[in-house]
């Protein structure tokens, strides 16, 4: 991160330098992030590049990007820290052997027990340890996690500390920058939500859409990129199951250019429609919607536009 | 919204976020105070002079929810150009519903909750409400309704229990080696005694589709306070009202008082006693909640007549999609018990041969059997 004046648009510049296009709203809540050391809350549909975010940011700032991927169950000792045990027995074996665990007594031994060599530290502990850049602590998918969990992570992030019983109170002396991430399968709850900024993260518009394309798939014809973009667009447009985001859109662009396509026909957008649509009845929609249409109507799009 | 904010310009971050912020509360869209300071200390951050600086420092700090987005951009645009009154709009009902409290979701313990229950539940079987038990809800009186709401806050919906991916303390699975390092110390670090972690046991999520159309409406006026119960009674249980549109009433109903949240639901819900476009709905909920996670290994419960005027084939293929996620599709049909009764309505010859269980729902007896189904391991 350069030293220069934070602004909502220097962070627009410096994300598109990293490779990753941001509208107004998206480096806004971004720059108060930053600023406010808030946690930053991404909500929006499978697909439109909410972890990428996360990514680009830890690449600009060149701060460690520390994943911590929700799912159900997962608690404090999977997230935050736990103890090595098998190294502890091997320890209490050793002590025992030397016959120092029948000198040294019980506290003692206690003592050696839970020392920070014995620790493992997990995801968020890490975020708090001290690091010499802001790390960036990605919380993915956190509608998976379940109450528990959501209220112990609320607990972490406002006070960006955490206590470890047997150490003593980690306290982050700068707090990382916290990017967390759903899909909305159920509701984050409001305690959460509050403690965070909020930005939904929308579809990109046709042009920022062929851009990242280019970007992501530079050894593409552009005219090939515009068509792609187009044909997703136009496909998002069909009430489908799954409508395809950003990364179907970069696979199937991809996809096209291995096949040495310069620009989209009917016979290799059907070769490829798997690239970008998952369900079977979701292709069968877009092929009784008329595929050829579609093509012609995106070659068109990416004329005009 | 006082005239001190007529000229934006020289008003100072403080001034505009107490006004906006009166505005949206205005509205209808909660503001607690920790999210005004912080749009406070935005705004200090971006400045006021540019209105996509504030509309988007507002937007992160004041909005938590895409359905707050439209309602949140009249009020925005209606404070920006300082008009005064806001004409009043479809979404001025959802303002009320957003003001529920939803502190039922965390503390109460399921496994308690259950044992609470069970008292009751046995108290019922010899009451004076016998005979209401076995009416059909269609011929209730009102004062009847009110004893029915009674009567249906005792079913127990446990629904089956699975495995959780937590583990507790207990004696099998796998061993909890926390515990026997901690035992190992007293004696001299030899770990004798080994402790054990089990899986915890978890509800499943139960999610109840009650059908508001105009068929269902003799019905439905008892069968949402069933839905009622269900939702202010236990945990991870969530309700739609499914009609012409998809409703989404888990929080207007979690309100404790019964009167309260069936008035909340109602004022939700727009298309009551209207239409039936049940694929539609089914699609709607599907997309937005259903296979994105929320019926995932749930039970999910419809409740409804199946009449559908849309068309049929949307609403077997939703069907057959529902049916693929879910642990456990019952579809209650108040009509079931109708002499003769032979699914004719096109709807439900559809659904049915994606419906696990399908049960009747005319009276108290015919919940309570369906409570039995619910539970069911």
């Amino acid at each position: 991160m350069t030293d220069t004046i934070l602004t909502p648009e220097a962070v627009a510049a410096a994300l598109e330098q990293q490779g990753y296009s941001a509208d107004t709203g998206l480096s806004t809540a971004v720059f108060l992030a930053l600023t406010l050391e808030r946690p930053l809350l991404l909500e929006g549909e499978a697909g439109v590049g909410k972890t990428e975010l996360a990514k680009v940011l830890a690449r600009w700032t060149g701060g460690e990007l520390i994943r911590l991927q929700c799912y159900e169950g997962i608690d404090a000792t999977q997230a935050v820290y736990d103890w090595d045990y098998s190294r502890q027995l091997l320890h209490l074996r050793a002590a025992e052997a030397t016959g120092e665990a029948s000198s040294t007594g019980t506290e003692r031994l206690e003592n050696e027990l839970y020392q920070e060599r014995f620790l493992l530290k997990r995801a968020v502990l890490r975020a708090l340890s001290p690091a010499p850049v802001r790390p960036v602590l990605l919380i993915d998918e956190i509608d998976r996690a379940d109450d528990e969990f959501e209220a112990y992570l609320l607990e972490v992030l406002s006070d960006f500390q955490v206590t470890i019983p047997e150490l003593g109170t980690v306290r982050a002396d700068v707090p990382p920058i916290v990017v967390l991430t759903s899909n909305r399968t159920r509701d984050v709850h409001d305690a959460l939500k509050r403690r965070c900024l909020y930005h939904w993260v929308e579809h990109p518009s046709f042009e920022r859409e062929v851009s990242i394309v280019r970007r992501r798939v530079p050894d593409i014809a552009e005219g090939l990129a515009r068509q792609v973009a187009a044909a997703t667009e136009a496909m998002r447009a069909l009430h489908l199951y799954k409508p395809p985001g950003i990364a179907e859109t970069i696979d199937w662009a991809t996809a096209l250019g291995r096949l040495g396509a310069v620009a989209i026909d009917e016979h290799r957008v059907r070769a490829t429609l798997g690239a970008v649509l998952k369900y079977r009845e979701d292709q069968e929609r877009v092929e009784t919607n008329g595929l050829g249409e579609l093509v012609q109507a995106a070659v068109r799009r990416a004329l005009v536009a | 919204m006082s005239t001190s904010t007529a000229s934006l310009d020289h008003a100072s971050p403080e001034q505009i976020a107490v006004g906006f912020c009166r505005v949206l509360r205005g509205v209808g869209l909660p503001t607690p105070l920790g999210s005004v300071l912080l749009f406070v200390e935005a705004l200090g951050r971006t400045g006021v002079e540019s209105r996509d600086s504030v509309y988007w420092s507002a937007r992160a700090t004041l909005v938590r929810r895409p359905e707050d987005f439209s309602l949140f951009d009249r009020a925005f645009s209606v404070f920006w150009t300082q008009r005064h009154e806001l004409e009043p709009t479809d979404e001025e009902i959802q303002h009320v519903t957003l003001l529920v409290d939803t502190d039922g979701d965390e503390g109460s313990d399921d496994k308690g909750e259950a044992d609470s229950l069970d008292d009751d539940s046995i108290a019922l079987r010899f009451s004076a409400v016998e005979t209401l038990r076995h009416k059909d809800f269609a011929r209730y009186t009102p004062s009847e309704l009110s004893e029915a709401q009674d009567l249906m806050s005792r079913l127990r919906l446990a629904g089956s229990p699975r495995e959780s991916f937590r583990f507790v303390k207990g004696s099998s699975s796998r061993p909890d080696l926390r515990r026997t390092v901690r035992a190992s110390l007293a004696t001299g670090g030899e770990p004798i005694r080994r402790h054990w972690l089990e899986p915890d046991q978890r509800l499943r999520r139960l999610v109840l589709l009650l059908d508001v159309s105009g068929s269902m409406e003799p019905y439905s006026r008892a069968l949402v306070r069933f839905v009622q119960a269900a939702v202010a009674g236990r945990q991870k249980v969530e309700a739609f009202a499914i009609g012409t549109r998809l409703t989404r009433v888990t929080r207007e109903l979690s309100h404790r008082d019964p009167d309260r949240a069936l008035a909340r639901a109602a004022e939700r819900v727009a298309d009551w006693s209207g239409g039936t476009r049940l694929g539609d709905s089914l699609r709607r909920f599907n997309d937005e909640w259903g296979v994105r996670g929320m019926a995932r290994g749930a039970i999910v419960v419809i409740l409804s007549d199946g009449w559908d005027r849309g068309d049929t084939d949307v609403l077997a293929a939703e069907m057959q999609r529902l049916h693929r996620v879910s642990f456990r599709t019952i579809w209650v049909n108040p009509l079931k018990v109708t002499p003769g009764y032979a699914p004719l309505a096109r709807g439900m010859a559809a659904a049915l041969p994606h419906v696990d269980h399908f049960v009747e729902g005319h009276s108290i007896d015919a919940m309570e059997r369906l409570a039995r189904v619910v539970s069911a391991p």
